[in-house]
């Protein structure tokens, strides 16, 4: 029981802290790529804080709910995973949370704001299917949707599900917020839509939008860590060359159409994602 | 301590918003070669936003005119507290060589409010850089002004 408190607390301080050095350490690579300095490592902790300390703004009352809800179910998957619970329960509970951020962009009458929750709309309308597909490839090789059993398995799950983990490359690409895909908002400070999906909301909510969007960035990492769960080693080597990765195709490509993105994510990631399901089929 | 740590935030994190007034586009070249490698604000944690709700900062360069006075004013409004002004560039300080034109308002003090005023035609990157650090100075003030309402 005490066990499970401390798995609590963990997890509620992984998001914040893991989640924010990510996003410092990716701020920096990016610059380096692009033969700038960069911030400091610290520098999203800084941004957080201050907008936290600005003058709270509202459009109306339903977009500060919106913030609220989308911090806490991001939070909650995070803290779901850490207690080792089922992969469905956390996953559809981070899905609720993405809807919550997109219903507050909704409440607004801005422009901006409405178009970028569309997109927002459409490019979970891209990943979902393919984290599903990752789940479900998983309980095919493990026989169970529990973390808890998952992380028993002996051998890494990368051998048995290689065309699985480039699909859920894509829908880490997605959520990352890394272009080709950065439809909706993105990291880097300007896009035709202003800001997207974050537009309207300032000060103390986009801060908590910020801190969300951290624990999403842990919960779609501990999903990629899970494919190489048996040694640490691993799991770092995964981890760091993933995140390279991605940072790699974020300065690499341009940002392109919603139409592009659901027909190449869906084409290609499904049809890897079935590849990959008919090969653990076939082999058991 | 937490406090403590949000004011140092302000002054690590300026994100701006880069308004042109009205400029020749001298300034906001200047502007943007802040950005660039060879200056790289982003270092000191500037970030140029295109968003005045989520902007601290307001980089106005060019005159006011009759046409857009109201735009400015509206851009100010929408900037949530603390927040700070400045002026850039001959234009934007005073109007210019446009001052005396039939349709040129002023330089930005006469819309809004500016704490910052940087001198130039067209202001060096330097210039604008350390008119941003200024600027952070004045948060401290501001901050204070709010808290006791006035």
């Amino acid at each position: 029981m005490i066990n499970n408190y401390v798995l609590v607390l963990a997890g509620l301080a992984a998001g914040p802290v893991i989640g924010g050095l990510v996003s410092g350490a990716d701020r920096i690579i990016t610059a380096r790529v692009q033969s700038r300095i960069g911030p400091p490592l610290f520098q999203p902790f800084y941004d957080v804080a201050k907008l936290l300390g600005k003058e709270a703004v509202v459009v109306n009352v339903w977009q500060a709910f919106c913030a609220y809800a989308y911090l806490a179910a991001a939070a909650i998957s995070v803290v779901l995973f850490f207690l080792q619970s089922d992969l469905l329960l956390i996953f559809f509970t981070q899905a609720v949370g993405a809807l919550f951020l997109v219903g507050g962009a909704l409440t607004s009458t801005s422009p901006y704001s409405q178009i970028g929750a569309h997109r927002e709309l459409l490019q979970i309308l891209s990943y979902e299917p393919l984290i599903m597909f990752v789940i479900i490839g998983m309980y095919l090789e493990t026989h169970s949707f529990k973390v808890s059993d998952i992380l028993q398995w002996q051998e890494p799950l990368l051998l048995k599900l290689p065309f699985l983990f480039v699909a859920l490359g894509y829908g880490l690409t997605i959520k990352l917020r890394k272009s080709p895909f950065d439809l909706s908002t993105c990291h880097h400070a300007h896009q035709e839509l202003v800001k997207g999906l974050t537009t309207d909301y300032s000060g103390p909510f986009l801060a908590l939008t910020e801190i969300g969007h951290w624990f999403e960035v842990v919960f779609f990492l501990c999903l990629s860590a899970l494919f190489w769960a048996t040694s640490w080693v691993g799991m770092a080597i995964l981890l760091v060359v993933t995140y390279l990765l991605e940072i790699i195709v974020d300065n690499v490509s341009a940002r392109l159409t919603w139409r592009w993105m659901l027909g190449y994510v869906w084409a290609m990631g499904l049809a890897l994602a079935l590849v990959n399901l008919i090969w653990l089929y076939a082999a058991r | 301590m937490f406090k403590a740590f949000i004011k140092k935030s302000r002054i690590k994190s300026p994100w701006l918003l880069h308004f042109d007034c009205g400029s020749c586009n001298g300034c906001d070249i200047e502007v943007l070669a802040c950005l660039t490698p060879v200056y790289d604000v982003e270092r000191f944690g500037i970030i140029n936003v295109g968003n005045p709700m989520h902007a601290d900062i307001m980089l106005v360069t060019g005159t006011v005119n009759h046409r857009n006075r109201k735009v400015l004013a509206n851009l100010y409004e929408q900037m949530p507290s603390p927040k700070v002004v400045i002026a850039i560039g001959a234009c934007g300080l005073s109007g210019g060589i446009f001052r005396e034109a039939y349709n040129v308002v002023g330089g930005v003090d006469k819309v809004i409010p500016v704490d910052v005023y940087v001198p130039g035609c067209p202001a060096k990157p330097e210039a604008i850089i350390d008119g941003v650090v200024t600027a952070l100075g004045r948060f401290q003030e501001k901050t204070q002004a709010l808290r006791t309402g006035t």
